[in-house]
C-alpha cells in the first residue's frame, strides 16, 4: 500500500470550517481507491483450486472484508478474473473469449501450479502448460492448492497493481476498441492464430512436435 | 474382490463350452470371452445369473513388447449382482487395426458413456451403440491418445523417474523445444488457415437424432431451440456443459458435454510409478481425496499380496479418514444443492463451516487441507499427531450431530425445497441398476447397495450402522439420504476413535518405489459419490501398465437426460446439483 496521502497539503487555502470535510487528492488515488476496494471477481471455477477459492469466499476467510465478495458469473461485469485451476485444450478458446469480454481495467490472476504452468498435469495432452501462454497475467499464486491465505495474499498484490495505475500518462484513447486476443480453435490440436507462419513452417516436411536434444 | 468362489461361474463355462475361457494368464482370474459372442453371454449373465449391475468398462491397450508377441486390445467389463458380492470380469480381445467390439449399451445402458471414453481414447468402435462420438477431447483431434504408441508433444521417455531434469546443470523447459513454444503438436502438411472446425454439428445431430420423431409432426407452427449451458455457468459446479433440446420450456433431450477438465489422468498415470499416482487420485475428486486414496491403495495391495496388508491401527485410521470425507462431502453436496435451489450461499456458509472444522483435522493429520496425500501401500503416511484423536471424537460426539439436526431443521420442511424437490427427477430402481448409478443416486432409488456392505473391505464388518436407502427416487430423496448418511458416518467414526488400537500405522517402512508382481486389480470403496473403482493392471514392472479409474460421478451422468426429460430448464439445475458431480473426477 502507499502510505496515506497528506490531504490538506500547505499552500492551498482552505477555510477553517472546510477543513474537516473536504481532501485535496489527485484523480489517481481517488480512482484507484475505488477501485481497489471494489474489484469483482468473476464467478469462474476450473478445477480443485476453485474449491479453495469458494472457501476464501466462505465464512473463516471471508473475502468481503477486501470489497471481493461481489462474485459476477457474467464476465462483462467483472474486473479481474481468478484462473482457478487446470487450463485445458478444450476449455481455452472459452477463456480467451471471456477474458475478452471483460471490459477494461482488467487483471488476471493465475491461481495454483496448474494455471501458472500446468502444474502436476503438464506434460499432459489436453493440458495447456500455463495460462500466460495465451493471456496476460498479473498476479501468479504458487501453491497446489493455494491456501485461502494465499490467495488472499495474491489479492492484496493485485490491489498494489491497482495503487500504481496512473490515468492520465497511461491514458488510453477510448475512443478505440481494444484489440481482442485472437481465440484459439480447436484443430488436430489446439490452434493459437498468432502461431499461423510457425506453424506452416513446421509442418512441411514433417510433423510439428517437440524435439529433445539427446542428453549427454 | 476378483476371487471366483461361486458355483456358477463354474456353469458358466461350461454353459458356453468354447467360447467362455478361464484367463489363464499369470494374476488374472477373469473370463476371456470370443468377440462375437459377447451380447449373448451378457444377456445370459444378466438375466439367468443375476449379474445385473455393470460396474465399470474399459480398455487396455497390450502393445508387445517383444519380438514374438501379440499386439491386440482388451476390453474388460466388471460385473456384480446388485444384491451383493465380489465381481464377475469379463475381458474380449480385438487385434488393433480396425478394433470393433459388439456394444453393451442396449443390456447396460449404464455402458453408454464408457464405451464413447474407450472409443474416444483408443480408438475402439463399439457396433450398435446409439451414441458413438468423442467424448472428452473433441471430434477433429488427431489419434487416439491412450494407445501406447501415441505420443503426446510434451513426451520425454516412457516412464517416469525420467533420467535427467537438469542436463549439464541447465534449468530443463521443455517448451524451449516447442516449436510454437507450447505442448502442441500438428501433422505432416496441415494448413491451420483451411482448418475449418466441425465439432458442435455431430452433438447437435445427436441431440435431434434422440428426439427424431419430433421431426414427423411438423404441421404444428413450434419450434424446438437447442440450448446450451455451461461449460462456463455457476450452476453447472465447474466446467460442465448441457446442450438442451428444448420444446417451449420443456425438455425434449439433453447431451452432457463433457471433457473441459480432462486432465489425462491416465495416460499421466501409466507413466507415474505406483507410488507416484497416490497424490494424483487426490485430484480426482477433490473433495474427497482420502477417499480415491483409499480405493487406489485398495487396488495396489491386492496384486502386493502378503506385503501389502495394512496394519490394525491403519486400517481404523482408514475408515476415520475416509468417513470424515464423507461427511465433510455430503455437507458441501447439500450446501451447493440449496445454491441451486437459488438460497444462494448462505446454506453453504453453513455447510462450509462444518467443512472447514473438518479440513482442520485433515491438515493437522496430513499436512494439507485437501490434497491430502495420505495412504500408503500397506497403511498410511503418519499417524494422528497428538490430541486429534480427541479432538475427533469431540467432534463427533458433540458438535457434528447437533449441526446435522440443524441443518435437518432449517431445510428438511422448508416448503420451498420441498415443492422444487419432491417428484423432480425421479429414476426407478429399475432404472437405476441398469444406468449403474452409484452411491446416493442407486440408494435413494431404494436399493439398498453400499459397497461397505454387498462387498466389504477393510474392516466396515465389524462396525454397526445402517446402509441408508429411500425409496422415491427424486431430487428430495437424494437431499435425505445425504443427511442419513452423515448420521451413520458419525456412527462408525464414533465407534472406531473408541476402539482403535495402538500399533504401527505402516508395514514395513514407508517405501521409496514398491514392487508390485504382475496381474490385474479392481480396488472399490463406497466414496461419498458412489463406487469408486480403480483398475490397475501391472506387467511387474516399476509403472502401471494400465491404470483405470471407475468414476462414479461420470458415470452418475449417463442417467442425467433420463431424468431430465419432461421436466423444465430451471429443474436441470436442481437435478444435476442432487447428482453431486465434481469434474476433476467427471473428465479425470
Ligand atoms: S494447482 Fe493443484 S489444486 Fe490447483 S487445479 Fe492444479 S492440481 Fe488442482
Amino acid at each position: 500500500m502507499t502510505e496515506t496521502p497528506n490531504l490538506n497539503t500547505e499552500g492551498y487555502d482552505i477555510s477553517p470550517e472546510a477543513r474537516a470535510n473536504v481532501a485535496i487528492t489527485t484523480i489517481d488515488k481517488i480512482f484507484n481507491a475505488g477501485r481497489r476496494y471494489s474489484v469483482w471477481p468473476m464467478m469462474f471455477g476450473l478445477a480443485c483450486c476453485a474449491i479453495e477459492m469458494i472457501s476464501a469466499a466462505a465464512g473463516r476467510y471471508d473475502l468481503a472484508r477486501f470489497g471481493m465478495e461481489v462474485l459476477r458469473p457474467s464476465p462483462r461485469q467483472s474486473d479481474l478474473m481468478i484462473v482457478s485451476g487446470t487450463v485445458t485444450k478444450k476449455m481455452l478458446p472459452q477463456i480467451v473469449r471471456l477474458y475478452n469480454q471483460m471490459p477494461d481495467p482488467k487483471y488476471v490472476m493465475a491461481m495454483g501450479a496448474c494455471a501458472s504452468g500446468g502444474g502436476p498435469f503438464k506434460e499432459g495432452y489436453n493440458v495447456v502448460s500455463g495460462v500466460d501462454k495465451y493471456i496476460p497475467v498479473d498476479v501468479y499464486v504458487p501453491g497446489c492448492p493455494p491456501t485461502p491465505q494465499a490467495l488472499l495474499h495474491g489479492l492484496m498484490k493485485i490491489q498494489e497493481k491497482i495503487d500504481t495505475e496512473k490515468h492520465f500518462t497511461n491514458f488510453r484513447d477510448r475512443t478505440k476498441p481494444i484489440e481482442p486476443i485472437p481465440v484459439p480453435i480447436l484443430g488436430p490440436d489446439i490452434i493459437d492464430p498468432r502461431d499461423y507462419e510457425t506453424i506452416k513452417d513446421g509442418v512441411k516436411s514433417g510433423p510439428l512436435t517437440t524435439v529433445i536434444p539427446a542428453v549427454e | 474382490m476378483t476371487e471366483m468362489a461361486p458355483a456358477q461361474e463354474g456353469t458358466l463355462e461350461a454353459r458356453f463350452p468354447g467360447v467362455v475361457t478361464h484367463d489363464e494368464r499369470k494374476g488374472y482370474e477373469g473370463y476371456i470371452v470370443q468377440l462375437d459372442k459377447l451380447t449373448e453371454v451378457a444377456q445370459v449373465l444378466r438375466d439367468d445369473l443375476g449379474y445385473d449391475f455393470l460396474s465399470s468398462v474399459t480398455a487396455v491397450d497390450y502393445l508387445a513388447q517383444k519380438e514374438d508377441e501379440e499386439s491386440y486390445f482388451e476390453v474388460v467389463y466388471h460385473l456384480y449382482k446388485s444384491t451383493g458380492g465380489s465381481a464377475l470380469v469379463l475381458a474380449v480381445q480385438t487385434p488393433r487395426d480396425n478394433p470393433a467390439v459388439p456394444s453393451l449399451t442396449p443390456l447396460y445402458p449404464g455402458a453408454e458413456f464408457q464405451e464413447r471414453e474407450a472409443f474416444d481414447l483408443y480408438g475402439i468402435d463399439f457396433t450398435d451403440h446409439p451414441d458413438m462420438r468423442r467424448i472428452l477431447m473433441w471430434e477433429g483431434f488427431e489419434g487416439f491418445p491412450m494407445r501406447k504408441d501415441w505420443k503426446e508433444p510434451y513426451f520425454e521417455e516412457d516412464v517416469k523417474p525420467f533420467a535427467n531434469r537438469w542436463p549439464g546443470g541447465q534449468v530443463y523447459r521443455i517448451e524451449d523445444h516447442n516449436p510454437v513454444g507450447k505442448n502442441n503438436q500438428y501433422p505432416q502438411g496441415f494448413d491451420p488457415e483451411s482448418w475449418s472446425p466441425a465439432i458442435e454439428d455431430a452433438l447437435y445431430d445427436s441431440l435431434r437424432r434422440s428426439n427424431a420423431e419430433y421431426d414427423e409432426i411438423e404441421d404444428l407452427d413450434t419450434e424446438q431451440v437447442i440450448v446450451n449451458l455451461g461449460p462456463q455457468h455457476p450452476s453447472t459446479h465447474g466446467v460442465f456443459r448441457m446442450a438442451v433440446l428444448m420444446d417451449g420450456e420443456t425438455i425434449v433431450a439433453l447431451k452432457p458435454v463433457m471433457g473441459y477438465l480432462h486432465r489425462n489422468h491416465e495416460k499421466i498415470g501409466e507413466r507415474n510409478t505406483f507410488l507416484h499416482n497416490m497424490p494424483f487420485t487426490d485430484r480426482l475428486d477433490y473433495i474427497t481425496s482420502l477417499s480415491n486414496n483409499f480405493g487406489y491403495a485398495l487396488a495396489v495391495e491386492k496384486l502386493m499380496g502378503a506385503k501389502g496388508v495394512p496394519t490394525e491401527r491403519a486400517e481404523y485410521i482408514r475408515v476415520i479418514m475416509a468417513e470424515l470425507t464423507r461427511i465433510s462431502s455430503h455437507l458441501w453436496a447439500i450446501g451447493f444443492l440449496l445454491n441451486d435451489l437459488g438460497a444462494f450461499f448462505t446454506p453453504s456458509l453453513y455447510a462450509i463451516e462444518e467443512r472447514e472444522l473438518l479440513l482442520d483435522i485433515f491438515e493437522a493429520t496430513t499436512g494439507s487441507r485437501m490434497m491430502n496425500n495420505y495412504f500408503r501401500f500397506g497403511g498410511v503416511a503418519r499417524d494422528f499427531p497428538e490430541g486429534v484423536l480427541e479432538r475427533i471424537g469431540e467432534l463427533v460426539t458433540e458438535r457434528l450431530p447437533r449441526k446435522v439436526d440443524e441443518l435437518d431443521r432449517y431445510l428438511t420442511n422448508n416448503e420451498i425445497v420441498r415443492t422444487r424437490c419432491e417428484g423432480i427427477g425421479v429414476l426407478s430402481p429399475d432404472e437405476a441398476i441398469e444406468y449403474s448409478m452409484a452411491g446416493p443416486m442407486l440408494r435413494a432409488s431404494g436399493v439398498p447397495y453400499d459397497v461397505r456392505r454387498a462387498d466389504p473391505y477393510s474392516i466396515y464388518e465389524q462396525f454397526d450402522f445402517d446402509v441408508a436407502v429411500r425409496y422415491h427416487g427424486d431430487v428430495y430423496d437424494r437431499y435425505l439420504i445425504r443427511l442419513d448418511e452423515i448420521r451413520q458416518s458419525i456412527r462408525i467414526v464414533q465407534q472406531a476413535v473408541e476402539r482403535i488400537p495402538d500399533g504401527d500405522f505402516l508395514t514395513g517402512k514407508n517405501p521409496y518405489q514398491v514392487r508390485v508382481p504382475a496381474g490385474e486389480a479392481f480396488g472399490r470403496v463406497e466414496g461419498p459419490k458412489g463406487e469408486i473403482g480403480f483398475y490397475v493392471v501391472s506387467n511387474g514392472k516399476a509403472n502401471p501398465w494400465r491404470y483405470h479409474v471407475r468414476a462414479p460421478s461420470f458415470i452418475n451422468l449417463t442417467a442425467l437426460e433420463k431424468m431430465c426429460i419432461g421436466s423444465k430448464v430451471a429443474d436441470v439445475v436442481v437435478v444435476l446439483g442432487s447428482v453431486d458431480i465434481i469434474l476433476g473426477e467427471v473428465d479425470r
